[in-house]
């Protein structure tokens, strides 16, 4: 583990309740979904928790993310409001994107989350293109693209790496390696080392456990303030687990048995970040009990809202095509 | 009024946004061409010189140099134009947008409705389009209807230096993902363009020619070959009205149909590929809300559904020209 001498009591409680409500909100959905409630398709990221928030505890509203199909754990970290979110899922009309997005395109620019993405890789150049802003109006604001070990052999996020390093933009890569792109073991589909791909070029690149709040919110915290500081782009490579299928509905055969059991019991990040956080004296277990509580009853209340909330009206179908047109 | 050529137009649009709002930057390759070397730095402009100057104006971080990686530039492009700022990118030649699609048709178009309004993506993508040049297959394509077939892109194709500036200002200025279509052919045609700036509105066609027979629609350099053809009909007898109609997307169907309700007959010129394409959208719009008024079947001219070939032998063959499109006009009176 980490130190963490950086981080108050607040801050702590902080980020416990962000992961916290990530796992409420995607284990609710894994259920409801279940149930039929939930219509489309569904990418949940239990499990990844401590990788979404240990980032984002270094952004403000005025610097962007970018994520991916697998999106939900990203747009809380970042500040999105759970109830829209919850309404977006359950496609109603007050949801964060009006019912038009659903779960693969949750975003909420006003908090700097530019979106999840249904195209795998899409939204790395869109970071860039976040970066871009700051670097042509001479900004201090990063801009973090979220992706996963399938979109590392993706066009678009390496021809961003180049880019990013030949306008130095102030951008983090921060690869999430949960160990597989859709059904396909990255072990497969990654040819050589991806660190050293990252490095290849010039990216200053950082490897860590994902599933150590504590590591990642270290490792990011440099990188970020070079980024801010005009020192250029970074690669971290985040080393995690996802629990639930690639999407909703994947019974996950591909995946040796107890692979999942023994992260969850060893290495589950909201366990470790108890213990951690615990252990060093400035939060007690009664303190993240109650923050648990609190996730549990907000979680109760968007459910409840989103199923008593009205779906789209038809004229939605044909606004939002153009601004004007 | 002063004679500027189509280059020159484009190049005092960019210059003007640029001057006046400080969010508007040009990224692509080249557009500095030499960034970065021994040399001149700002030795191209632009492979067809278009973005020349601007560089020692603007500097480094507004007229970006990039590598050849239309994917990421463009996709750049995409993420600034939504978190708030008006880049200008340039795509080089349409054909190049095979590299970049997805952030063209997945991203810069569908942001908006995916995010529920919540964004806007006021870009600019300026590309080459047309033959001529013997350029063979992959640098002469005119792609207006793959763009125009997506909800959520506008698609503009200037036909003279005038247009073209007024065109792109307005373009800029917009606040949704443009297309805007420059034909290679056309750099160096010459016209009046005035020293301020102005903007035409997207969407509003321009009748370059008046006549009762016929109605003639087209876009870009294929609208000056109509005008050659109208002016040769009109000593023959022929009158024929000349549709610029500047825009696929938005496009002036009211101007289109008001035409083709006055002279009943609807030839449609186009240098883009038949199948599922312009020139066949225009002519199905006569056919469902205009057929009471037609005359004659609708006809069209436009490229074999071929692949452009490079032989300029070939390539003459291509490309529609004024007598075909004498021809068509003379079968819609036949």
């Amino acid at each position: 583990m980490t130190d963490q001498p950086t981080l108050e009591k607040t801050q702590l409680l902080d980020a416990f309740s962000r992961m916290r409500t990530i796992r409420e909100f995607e284990d609710r959905i894994h259920v409801k979904n279940q149930a039929g409630e939930v219509p489309g398709f569904i990418h949940l990221s239990a499990g990844q928790e401590a990788s979404a928030v240990g980032i984002c505890m270094h952004l403000t509203e005025d610097d962007h993310i970018t994520s991916t199909h697998r999106g939900h754990g990203h747009s809380i970290a970042k500040g999105c409001d759970v109830v829209a979110m919850m309404d977006e899922i359950y496609a109603k009309r007050s949801g964060l994107c009006g019912g038009k997005g659903g779960s693969m395109h949750m975003a909420d620019l006003s908090k700097g989350m530019i979106g999840a993405n249904g195209i795998v890789g899409a939204g790395v150049p869109l970071a860039a293109g976040a970066a871009l802003k700051s670097h042509v109006l001479g900004l201090d604001r990063v801009a973090v693209a979220f992706f996963g070990d399938g979109a590392v052999n993706e066009g678009a996020t390496l021809e961003t790496m180049n880019l990013a390093k030949v306008l130095n933009l102030p951008l983090i890569f921060a690869m999430e390696d949960n160990g597989y792109g859709e059904a396909t073991p990255s072990s497969y589909a990654i040819a050589g080392d991806v660190v050293e791909r990252a490095a290849g070029f010039d990216l200053q690149t950082y490897q860590v456990d994902g599933h150590d709040f504590f590591a990642v919110y270290a490792t990011a915290g440099k990188a970020i303030a070079d980024a801010r500081a005009g020192k250029g782009p970074a690669f971290l490579h985040i080393s995690l687990s996802r629990y639930y299928g690639h999407f909703e509905g994947d019974a996950a055969s591909y995946r040796p048995e107890g692979e999942v059991a023994s992260v969850k019991s060893e290495r589950d990040c909201l366990m470790l970040f108890r213990q951690h956080a615990v252990a060093g004296g400035q939060v007690t277990d009664a303190e993240l009990d109650e923050v648990e509580s609190q996730v549990i009853a907000r979680l109760d209340d968007a459910i409840e809202h989103a199923i008593a909330a009205a779906p789209p009206v038809e004229k939605d179908l044909l606004t939002d095509v153009y601004v004007a047109y | 009024m002063p004679q500027k050529s189509f280059r020159v137009a484009i190049n005092e649009a960019l210059d003007g946004e640029m001057s006046r709002d400080p969010t508007v930057f040009l990224i692509g390759e080249d557009i500095a061409g030499g960034t970065g070397g021994e040399g001149e730095e700002d030795a191209w402009g632009g492979v067809m010189g278009v973005t020349k100057g601007l560089l020692g104006k603007y500097g480094a971080k507004r007229v970006i140099d990039t590598p050849i990686s239309e994917m990421s530039y463009i996709g750049a492009a995409v993420g600034a134009a939504a978190t708030g700022m008006r880049p200008v990118a340039e795509l080089m030649f349409c054909d190049f947008a095979g590299c970049c699609f997805d952030q063209l048709m997945n991203q810069a178009a569908k942001l908006r409705y995916m995010l529920g309004g919540q964004a806007k993506v006021p870009l600019v993508v300026r590309m080459q389009c047309g033959g001529g040049f013997n350029a063979a297959a992959q640098h002469s394509q005119t792609l207006h209807a793959l763009f125009t077939h997506i909800p959520g892109l506008k698609v503009v194709m200037p036909s003279n230096p005038h247009d073209a500036k007024g065109l792109l200002v307005e373009a800029i200025r917009d606040d949704d993902p443009v297309m805007f279509m420059e034909h290679k052919y056309m750099y160096d045609d010459k016209g009046e363009v005035p020293d301020e700036q102005y903007a035409i509105p997207l969407g509003i066609a321009n009748y370059t020619r008046d006549g009762e027979d016929v109605t003639i629609c087209a876009l870009g350099r294929m609208v000056n070959l109509c005008n050659q053809a109208a002016d040769e009909l009109a000593g023959e007898g022929i009158g024929c009205t000349v549709i610029d109609l500047r825009s696929t997307s938005p496009l002036d169907e009211e101007s289109i149909l008001e035409s083709v309700e006055e002279t009943g007959r609807l030839v449609v010129v186009d240098e883009g590929y038949p199948r599922c394409g312009f020139a066949a959208d225009v002519a199905a719009l006569a056919a469902t809300s205009a057929f009471g008024s037609l005359k004659a079947p609708v006809q069209t001219v436009t490229p074999p559904h071929t692949t452009i070939p490079f032989a300029p032998v070939l390539e003459a063959l291509y490309i529609p020209d004024v007598d075909r499109i004498k021809q068509a006009v003379a079968a819609t009176l036949a």
